[in-house]
């Protein structure tokens, strides 16, 4: 560089300054998006911790100098959704309920035919690996009455079985995709050493795929409990109302007016909702990360 | 009895033949390497003989027992994979007992030979660690080991050294050789290197295009190649091939103003071809000053490229490139015309229509 001093001899690592346009840009860019994100939280949090006075005197972006917790209390015991007034735990468990069935039986379909398409190839089973990837664009609008029908003949309509049902479902495309694609990326030569072992169909898989495969089924967790966690539309329509899981419910909280809205309840409830698909982002964000990257991209 | 025998295999991939009507028969104990270039079908049979590949047509049969539709584990066979194929959440002990478990063997049983097969190999210091922790050529003995420990007759390796360097590798090469004196069972290797294949093998069979093209012991492969592919296969730096003539009742060969006596040619009937190719390996041919009439093709020095040992010298004979394999301390001077003593009792002739060694 022109205006080095010339008793700097050039050697080693070059020196680079620390703020330079492309950084600046950066910084800027994340910066916002973080603060696009972060802020409505912000607001939803320090709201919670108000009391309905100084909300209704305004100031809406200015933390409270009392901080309650009456608001969450009231969240999770005793809002009142229409009739009863039980709080979103109520949703909390039959969500509980709706997730773990869903997520356990589709992922170990899924993984299965994943596991069965990619090394046991049968008659067709490419032709079949076509419908499911296409299977997976059609919107579910179109299948909603359908299985209404379907679950209703099958006499569960309105129930636990029929929402679990639908979800598993709904979970098989991209699953079994998402499977398929990492269970073809693992190396063949340990398939055929795994046979030239004796290892059978049920063996290969539980003893040497699967716990090779920590980080896929990581991702096909997260994806399955986000996914039903946080629908709304199945749950209305297939759950029944005593099994609403908690989007409904809180849905049904903030929309039932009784007297003056409790901004900070419906806030209480709204976090309390999303803290569930939250905490799994946070605590397995690298799994979901390197999952994701093993599975979809080498496939 | 064979050890192996493979009868009139024919595999097909959708239309496109694979391997065509092949016959192999190895002998017990007996070494074979299975070599030719990538798509020869060389892997694909050894995955046919493994069970990990169904046939079109024939049969294999093992220990004179048909296994055609035999599942792998049931064949009496070993396997050896390029990539070592070792099962990576498992402990080198747990990788080599895997499947001695699954068939259910006593855990004594089991230890024993997990004992010996290390002890033979030398990793018993390795056998509680997994195959990350251990070098390429540590996790290949563990891939040896594993198939070790099955106590079968019949070993078959794909590639085995291929994902080694070159140092390792040729260490590796001395202790597979050892293995076999010390085991003495039937192994089929498979490879694209011939170092490995002259090296190891007791029956080399050189396959292209599905085919086997000669099944020799290494020697016989290399001075006496049955075509023009398997010659011009084997042999480091390659065969020098000239085009010419067969004349005077198969006495002579000639090309442009060159005439070669024929008189000592190991092989059939010459006869007059007016089309024929001689093949000089680089190591047959020696370089002196003065012309000899019938033995001698007069060339002219381009390169050499000194090797260490000994140093291959490029010269042009009548336009066409030649290599000859001289002791270092002869490096002629490029540009030197000098003549090529051809040992004929060592050469090789073919005929150019069918390719064929004559």
């Amino acid at each position: 560089m022109s205006n080095t001093s010339p008793s700097v001899v050039p050697s080693g690592a070059k020196p680079k300054p620390f703020i330079t346009p492309q950084r600046v840009l950066v910084y800027t860019v994340l910066t916002i998006c973080a603060v696009f994100f972060l802020f409505p939280l912000y607001i939803m949090i320090i709201t919670s911790l108000k009391n309905i006075q100084e909300i209704q005197s305004g100031n809406i972006f200015i933390p409270t100098m009392t901080p309650t917790l009456d608001a969450w209390e009231k969240a999770w015991n005793s809002a009142c959704t229409g009739l009863y007034c039980e709080g979103v735990k109520v949703g909390f468990w039959n969500s509980i309920k709706i997730t773990v069935p869903s997520t356990i039986v589709s992922i170990i379909v899924a993984s299965l035919t994943g596991y069965s398409m990619a090394n046991w190839p049968f008659k067709f089973s490419e032709v079949f690996f076509t419908i499911l990837l296409l299977s997976s664009f059609i919107p579910y609008v179109v299948m909603i009455y359908p299985l209404v029908i379907i679950t209703r003949e099958l006499g569960i309509y309105s129930t636990l079985p029929a929402v679990v049902l639908v979800h598993t479902i709904f979970g098989l495309p991209l699953l079994t995709l998402l499977f398929r694609n990492y269970f073809a990326s693992l190396p063949q030569e340990l398939f055929k050493a795994a046979r030239v072992d004796g290892a059978g169909y049920w063996q290969i898989f539980f003893q040497v795929f699967a716990p090779m495969s920590v980080p896929i089924f990581t991702v096909a967790v997260i994806l399955q409990v986000t996914g039903i966690w946080n629908d709304f539309l199945f749950g209305v329509i297939y759950a029944g109302p005593t099994n609403y899981p908690m989007t409904v419910q809180l849905n049904n909280i903030v929309n039932s007016a009784q007297g003056g809205k409790a901004y900070n309840v419906d806030m209480a409830a709204t976090i309390l909702t999303g803290l569930v698909p939250l905490a799994i982002y946070f605590f397995s964000g690298k799994y979901f990360v390197r999952g994701i990257a093993a599975g979809a991209v080498k496939g | 009895m064979h050890s192996v025998s493979v009868k009139n295999l024919t595999l097909k991939f959708g239309s496109a033949e694979v391997l065509k009507n092949l016959n192999l028969d190895v002998e017990e104990g007996e070494f074979i390497v299975l070599l030719g270039p990538s798509g020869c079908g060389k892997s694909t049979l050894l995955n046919c003989l493994a069970g990990l590949l169904e046939l079109s047509e024939g049969q294999i049969h093992i220990k004179g027992k048909n296994v055609t539709w035999a599942e792998p584990s049931e064949r009496g066979i070993g396997m050896v994979f390029q990539s070592y194929a070792l099962y990576p959440q498992m402990t080198v002990r747990g990788n080599m007992s895997f499947g001695l478990k699954i068939a259910g063997l006593p855990k004594a049983e089991i230890a024993k030979r997990v004992e010996r097969a290390s002890e033979i190999l030398q990793i018993g210091p390795l056998l509680d660690r997994k195959p990350g922790a251990l070098s390429g050529g540590q996790r290949q003995r563990v891939a040896i080991g594993r198939a070790l420990v099955r106590e079968v007759d019949v070993f078959l390796f794909d590639e085995p050294l291929s994902n080694l360097d070159a140092k390792l590798r040729s260490e590796l090469r001395v202790e597979l050789k050892r293995l076999h004196n010390r085991l003495k069972n039937t192994m089929i290797y498979v490879t694209h290197d011939q170092i490995e294949a002259l090296t190891l093998a007791d029956r080399i069979a050189i396959m292209r295009g599905g085919i086997i093209q000669q099944l020799d012991a290494p020697q016989t492969i290399y001075n006496r190649p049955a075509n023009l592919f398997v010659a011009g296969f084997i042999g480091s730096p390659a065969m020098n091939f000239i085009k010419g003539a067969t004349v005077d009742g198969g006495k002579r060969f000639t090309f442009g103003d060159v005439s070669l006596d024929l008189a000592g040619y190991e092989g059939g009937a010459i006869l007059d071809r007016p089309k024929a190719i001689i093949g000089l390996r680089p190591e047959h041919l020696t370089m002196v000053d003065a012309a000899i009439p019938g033995h001698t093709i007069p060339a002219v020095v381009e390169i050499d490229e000194p090797m260490g040992a000994d140093s291959l010298v490029w010269l042009l004979a009548e336009g066409r490139q030649m290599s000859v394999r001289v002791p270092v301390e002869h490096r002629p001077a490029p540009g030197k015309l000098v003549h090529l003593r051809v040992d004929i009792a060592k050469a090789s002739l073919f005929d150019e229509t069918n390719e064929l060694r004559i």
